[in-house]
């Protein structure tokens, strides 16, 4: 099973952590990167200079104690904001960390000139070549060139069954940190000390060096232009106060302006951001760029291969059907031995199907006597010519058509026809012959992984397309593709078939993601929008694609989907949030600066404030302390409900948009009850 | 820039020939066959002649009174007072307007005085007022001129207009054709 | 029910029933269909492309359009400067009216060029008659300048990935004599034989009943007023505009007038439909844009019926509304209608005194023109209502979930600052210019500005730019706006408010199309529902009530809670 990775939202080191950091981040340099939060930070200042004024002997701006009030939370509210972000970093680095730490400093055994030195892995560079043997961990990221191994991967993926990694072909990638079980292999690093995709990764969730997403940059400057307006805002009420004769005291500008801008979004856009990114680390997906991230929330299309992810691993035998006229435990026995020399998993599921049956190898057969013809790729078929001369051959239906053919045996009909029935069915079948002659059919089905059809109804609703790709014969792939509920299908698929799709689809304007692992994935992964590559494939593979799926879970690509969801939805629910809520923070403030001069305004004042002074600080109060209030929600994200986008808008609509004029009318009010008390 | 100064000064000479010019003096050529030509339609009394939609000054006792004119009926030079509504100098004004007209009209009670008769027009030439605008006036013009009262209400009643197709807009009379109406009475 | 009430009602329908014939025309306008007018047109519009040396047939990317929109423009404010300076001496001057001083002229040319029409001058002393027709020249092609812009914007949105936007000056031509110049025609004949004045003859002299001598003004006024409602131009004739009876003789001129205020504007919408095929879309902005104009027109016209509380409590019945500034024939409904009508397209001829309007009731033409998108100015109210839509899917978009989509083309970084600069300029301008001019009167109480004292004196200077900054060309009129610093100011704010809102739209549309489009999905956020349009109305509601509220609260709502 899955290691569990859930953490406490509010963990005391990393709150501790992040308390300190937020205090760091005051540096303006630093906070200059948020523009919302940064004009707060000028606001602060300026309170402060207020408060050294009046004590300086200034009579015109309230007393000491009223300006120092609106001092310490601006001071807080920026600090909160500090906060969410190093709490949402401290969380991100904390779960990196704990996969940084399975690649401590361990010895690696360095083959240099036909000698092994042991050196530490941290001075291992790319090009070098280490062996590992059973019970060491391996030192860096690489992949085998000699040998094969079984490896304990628990510490990356939680999974705790061992894999088996071998040179050539598409497992042959290790990962520092796992440990080797058995066996020995040669292994050549393939990344630079600090360049992994992990070490990627843990920039991403540190936002000094993480680089904003192209809808976080659109985002900055719809709410850089909030600032603005509300700069305007504030700025032309001073010659507007001059004609109406009232005097507005500096507070009260610099409130009015932390209260108007989007102080909500603004604090806690980056820690969304972060989160983001965390929650895909969580997922055990490593992503190489933020956007990557944020482009899984756009996609339009996906390809998933059959196997493995669609059904479960391979075709299995189902069921023995024996030409007319043949007997039918002859038939099984026929099947059985051709299949000896078949290692492919197909092959050994009929063996496994013919004992279940009740039938065995034949006592009398021994291995002397016999010739096994092995299943290649080439010939698609397997067999055995048995010591009488018999010659039994089992494999695809053309190649052992084309066996009978040559021999001149005609097809018969009935297997003709049963073949079809088969494929019209899912299922595949094999065909077997004795003597160049005919005998039977066998059937091969695919077992539809359980609750799949329900995960791409999912999908359906959120308006990703689904495809498979499969080698399997284009009718065989229909029935399949209904069965499980793929939108699409690409049958007898080769590499670069996908490539191809894929580039269909993009020309159509489509967003477009794909899982791989292999080398001949590589092409297709760089083509895709999202390539998922699984932390097993071939380092190629994993180069190629833009995030790296550790667990090897080809279905990850739909969780990775929602995290990009809600990434972008939980951004635009509390921007729609923050903006509403300056309703009645102008209700709040507008009325409380005219109290003296224009008494009418007091109409304005809905929600019955006791005084200016009251009413002005609740404003900025609720500005502030909504944003730890909202941090849980920033972190975990919105959840998404795939329901359609009219829908989702509407439920958005009603609950953040709504709610955010409503909640600041009940917050103010009772802060107000409880601030008035003290005032 | 360049390439476009070219087309850009010949059309705006295109355009001026045509929007100004042709269109002006196709729209002349109907003006004929319009009312006395487009030159704004007139009443003509014995050789006399006055614009029928132009409000005139009406100052006398045996008149029906105009609306007030913050142009004083300047018909070269239209406009409202632009007085806001809760101006007190305007208000002053009204309250000017409205002891002026009850000493004209004694018998008239403050309620009953439409608000037309106390407020000046948007364009100073308003040349309507409202049928209650005429009849409060009745009173006086019959005491001026010294012929019943039931005489002059029926001559108001005869020239009330009705909302167009009796369906859209407002009830009213032109106080210049009443005013001529009424010199012509006897 | 009240005739006075049908009469409003049936202007409205009246207007809506003729602006869908009208949409599906301009659609086949803007995408060369034929049309029934082509056999007269046809020979005039080439004959207009052959002299100008223009090939109607050459596309245009939209940096093109701009540069040509752009020169044209130039081109018309120097000559329009040229007349307006000069008019004195020249011909078609039988009143003897002076020639403009710089600062007049500039606030005259640029207001009559940027289709605002914000007279500091008054038509019967101000301009001589060829001054008239030159303005009326601005009139038409003005306006014709902002419905080929859009025509640009339309033809951007369509469905592909495009880079060349038809041609400029092909949609500009058509605009003008295919739609502005029929509609013309119709109208100023109605008006003529309504009692409409159409001669050039100057100042008659009439001795009146009671003896004494008044003078009045005429001219060609007709063919004027016909275009100055249909370009949503709003510059009338004579000073106080519709108001005057031979402007706008009776109830049934009131409706043709009233109708040709917002007629084009509301069909350009419903041409957007029949010329991108997605009339849900084109119901959508429609809809927003009337709940809007809904919002703004019942109060103001309860308000209006319900007379000024101030007279009423002087003892005088205010059951026929609040008259001052108003016309008998006209009725506080009637006026009440045509101020909201006025404002919200950008057109600014007014049939009563706004500044005469109840403290409310004159707050909500500020807001129609803050707002400056429901329905607009011809073509340009679309490109407003645009930049809204754009800032509505981009935070739409996020809260679905996606990359925000218009019409299946990915709204970025770049797209959004040209929307929020576009967006922050209405308010900059109109609260910076206000807050200037209240810092200046602060200083200087002596000044002859304002008519009104207090809170209405401030309305008086905000009502002005806003005015100016939406390129509407009303006005609280008792300001004392013929002065250097108004007309200077005002001439500013015009300029910058009508070109950069074209520039803007036009150049997000032109990156939209250019990008790759994207097909719809059931992730998509669809632009053309229910839900889509209350988030647009939501964003404008919220951004401009946040922009505004500050200076209402200082003007026109501090007069009414005192009140």
């Amino acid at each position: 099973m899955k290691r569990q990775r859930k953490t406490p939202l509010f963990q005391r080191d990393l709150v501790n952590e992040a308390l300190k950091q937020s205090f760091i981040k005051l540096n303006p340099k630093i906070l200059f990167r948020n523009p919302v939060m940064f004009t707060v930070e000028v606001g602060t200042v300026v309170m402060l200079a207020v408060c050294i004024w009046i004590l300086m002997g200034e009579r015109d701006q309230g007393s000491l104690a009223y300006n120092l009030s609106i001092f310490f939370i601006l001071l807080i509210t920026v600090l909160f904001a500090n906060f969410a972000e190093a709490l949402a970093e401290a969380r991100g680095k904390a779960q990196a960390d704990s996969l940084r730490k399975t690649r401590e400093e361990t010895p690696a055994k360095l083959l240099a000139n036909g000698t092994v030195k042991t050196i530490s892995s941290s001075q291992l560079t790319k090009g070098n070549i280490f062996i590992c043997e059973a019970g060491d961990i391996i030192p860096s990221d690489g992949e085998i060139i000699e040998g094969i191994a079984t490896i304990d991967e628990s510490a990356i993926t939680g999974e705790s069954a061992p894999v088996i990694r071998e040179s050539g072909g598409d497992k042959s990638s290790v990962t520092g940190g796992t440990k080797v079980l058995s066996d020995k292999i040669k292994v050549v690093v393939t990344t630079q000390p600090g360049e992994s995709f992990l070490d990627k990764m843990i920039a991403l969730v540190e936002n000094a060096s993480r680089q904003k997403t192209p809808n976080e940059i659109s985002l900055t400057i719809l709410l850089s232009g909030f600032t603005l307006i509300f700069i305007i805002v504030c700025a032309t009420l001073q010659p507007f106060s001059l004609y109406a004769k009232t005097h507005i005291p500096v507070s009260a500008y610099v409130s009015l302006f932390v209260c108007l801008i989007p102080t909500t979004i603004g604090g806690l856009l980056s820690a969304i951001g972060i989160a983001g990114m965390d929650r895909a680390l969580r997922a055990n997906v490593i992503a190489k760029s933020g956007k990557s991230v944020e482009t899984a929330g756009d996609l339009d299309t996906i390809l998933l291969d059959k196997t493995g992810t669609i059904t479960i691993g391979n075709r299995k035998a189902t069921g023995f059907y024996p030409a007319n006229g043949v007997n039918e435990s002859a038939f099984i026995q026929n099947c059985l031995i051709a299949s000896l020399a078949d290692e492919t998993p197909e092959g050994k599921s009929i063996v496994e199907l013919a004992n279940q049956k009740g039938t065995t190898i034949p006592v009398d057969f021994s291995k002397e006597k016999i010739t096994l013809i092995k299943f290649t790729a080439e010939t698609r078929s397997s067999g055995i010519n048995l010591s009488d001369g018999t010659r039994i051959r089992k494999g695809a239906f053309d190649a052992i058509k084309k066996i009978a053919a040559d021999a001149g045996n005609s097809f018969p009909k009935e297997t003709e026809d049963r073949l079809k029935e088969i494929s019209s069915n899912g299922g595949t079948p094999l065909v077997v012959s004795e003597n160049e002659r005919i005998i039977g059919v066998i059937e091969l089905q695919d077992i539809i992984k359980p609750g799949i059809q329900e995960r791409f109804q999912r999908l359906r609703k959120m308006g990703v397309k689904t495809v498979m790709v499969t080698g399997d014969n284009p009718l065989t792939a229909k029935y399949i593709a209904e069965k499980a509920g793929v939108d699409d299908f690409i049958a007898e698929a080769k590499p670069e078939d996908k490539m191809i799709y894929i580039r269909k689809e993009q020309q159509g304007g489509k967003l477009v993601a794909m899982m791989g692992d292999g080398t001949n994935d590589a092409p297709a992964l760089a083509q895709a929008d999202v390539g998922v590559a699984m932390n097993s494939g071939t380092a190629a593979a994993k180069e190629a694609g833009n995030m790296v799926d550790l667990d090897n879970d080809p279905t990850k690509l739909i969780e990775v989907v929602e995290i990009g969801k809600q990434l972008l939805m939980t951004r635009g629910t509390l921007t729609t949030f923050s903006i509403a809520n300056d309703v009645a923070k102008y209700f709040a403030i507008v009325p409380a600066l005219f109290i003296t001069s224009i008494p009418a305004l007091q109409s304005l004042n809905i929600m019955n404030l006791s005084n200016p002074q009251t009413a002005i600080l609740s404003a900025v109060i609720f500005n502030a302390i909504i944003i730890p209030l909202l941090i849980p929600l920033a972190l975990k994200g919105v959840a998404y409900r795939p329901i359609g986008a009219s829908k989702l808008l509407r439920r958005n609509l009603l609950v953040y948009g709504l709610g955010g004029v409503a909640v600041p009318f009940v917050g103010i009010k009772l802060i107000d009850l409880i601030v008035s008390l003290f005032v | 820039m360049k390439s476009h100064l070219i087309p850009a000064i010949l059309l705006t000479i295109c355009c001026n020939i045509f929007f100004s010019g042709i269109y002006t003096v196709a729209m002349l050529g109907v003006a004929q066959i319009a009312p006395n030509q487009g030159k704004g339609e007139i009443v003509t009394v014995n050789g006399k002649y006055y614009y029928e939609n132009i409000a005139q000054k009406f100052t006398d006792d045996k008149y029906f009174w105009s609306r007030p004119s913050a142009v004083d009926y300047n018909a070269a030079g239209s406009g409202g007072s632009n007085k806001g509504p809760t101006n007190p100098d305007y208000l002053a004004q009204v309250q000017a307007r409205i002891d002026t007209f009850l000493a004209h009209n004694p018998s008239v009670k403050k309620s009953e005085i439409p608000a037309e008769l106390v407020t000046a027009s948007g364009s100073g030439q308003d040349p309507n007022l409202s049928p209650q605008g005429a009849f409060v006036q009745v009173a006086r013009i019959a005491t001026a001129r010294n012929i019943s009262e039931e005489k002059i209400t029926s001559l108001v009643n005869e020239s009330i207009e009705k909302p167009l197709l009796g369906l859209f807009g407002t009830t009213k009379v032109n106080v210049l054709k009443l005013n001529i109406a009424l010199d012509n009475l006897k | 029910m009240n005739t006075e009430i049908i009469g409003v009602i049936s202007i409205y329908v009246l207007t809506l029933a003729l602006a869908y014939l009208l949409g599906k025309y301009i659609a086949k306008v803007f995408s060369g269909e034929k049309t029934f007018l082509d056999p007269v047109l046809n020979p005039l519009d080439n004959l207009f492309f052959r002299i100008s040396k223009i090939d109607p047939l050459s596309e245009m990317d939209w940096k093109e359009s701009l540069v040509a929109l752009l020169t044209v423009n130039i081109v018309w404010f120097l000559f329009g400067m040229l007349v307006m300076m000069n008019m004195g001496w020249l011909p078609l001057n039988p009143d003897e009216n002076p020639s403009m001083p710089a600062d007049q002229a500039f606030n005259t040319v640029v207001s009559f060029v940027s289709n605002t029409n914000l007279q500091h001058y008054s038509g019967e002393t101000g301009v001589s008659y060829l001054g008239q027709l030159i303005l009326q020249l601005f009139q038409f092609i003005s306006a014709g300048a902002g419905m080929a812009a859009a025509a640009v914007v339309f033809n951007a949105m369509k469905e592909r990935t495009a880079d060349k936007l038809g041609n400029f000056y092909n949609y500009f031509i058509k605009s003008c004599t295919r739609i502005l110049l029929p509609l013309s025609f119709i109208v100023a004949i109605i008006l003529m034989f309504n009692g409409t004045p159409m001669t050039f003859l100057g100042k008659d002299q009439v001795i009146t009943m009671q003896g004494d001598t008044m003078n009045v003004s005429r001219g060609p006024a007709a063919a004027m007023v016909a275009i100055k409602q249909l370009g949503t131009n709003g510059g009338g004739f004579y000073g106080a505009n519709s108001s005057v009876p031979f402007e706008n003789p009776n109830y049934f001129t009131n409706m043709i007038e009233n109708i040709s205020i917002d007629l084009i504007p509301i069909a350009l919408v419903f041409a957007l439909g029949f010329y991108l095929r997605r009339k849900k879309l084109a119901w959508m902005i429609f809809g927003v844009m009337t709940a809007g104009y809904l919002c703004l027109l019942i109060p103001t016209l309860s308000l209006e019926m319900g007379g000024n509380p101030m007279i009423a409590k002087m003892g005088i019945d205010q059951s026929s509304g609040s008259m001052e500034g108003k016309e008998i024939r006209f009725g506080p409904a009637a006026s009440a209608f045509w101020a909201i009508t006025t404002t919200v397209t950008s057109n600014g001829s007014v049939n009563s005194m706004h500044d005469s309007l109840t403290p409310l009731s004159g707050m909500f033409p500020m807001l129609g023109m803050q707002i400056n998108a429901l329905y607009g100015g011809v073509g340009v109210g679309f490109l407003n209502f645009y930049i809204f839509i754009i800032i509505a899917v981009f935070i739409a978009g996020l809260m679905v979930g996606r990359t925000p989509e218009f019409l299946g083309k990915k709204v970025e970084a770049k797209e959004m600052k040209i929307a929020m600069i576009i967006f922050l300029l209405h308010p900059l301008l109109i609260l910076v210019f206000t807050g200037l001019a209240s810092y200046i009167i602060h200083l200087h109480p002596e000044y002859p500005w304002l008519n009104n004292p207090g809170y209405h004196g401030f309305s008086e200077m905000l009502y002005e730019y806003t005015s100016s900054s939406a390129n509407n060309g009303s006005g609280f009129e008792g300001l004392g706006d013929n002065t250097p610093w108004w007309n200077v100011t005002c001439g500013i704010v015009m300029l910058i408010a009508r070109f950069l809102p074209i520039i803007g739209p036009v150049a997000i549309a032109g990156i939209l199309a250019k990008k790759k489009y994207i097909p719809e999905s059931s992730g998509t956020l669809r632009t053309d529902t229910a839900s889509f349009g209350i988030m647009v109305f939501a964003v404008i509601v919220i951004l401009v009530a946040l922009s505004f509220f500050t200076a209402l609260a200082l003007g026109p709502l501090a007069e009414y809670l005192s009140m």
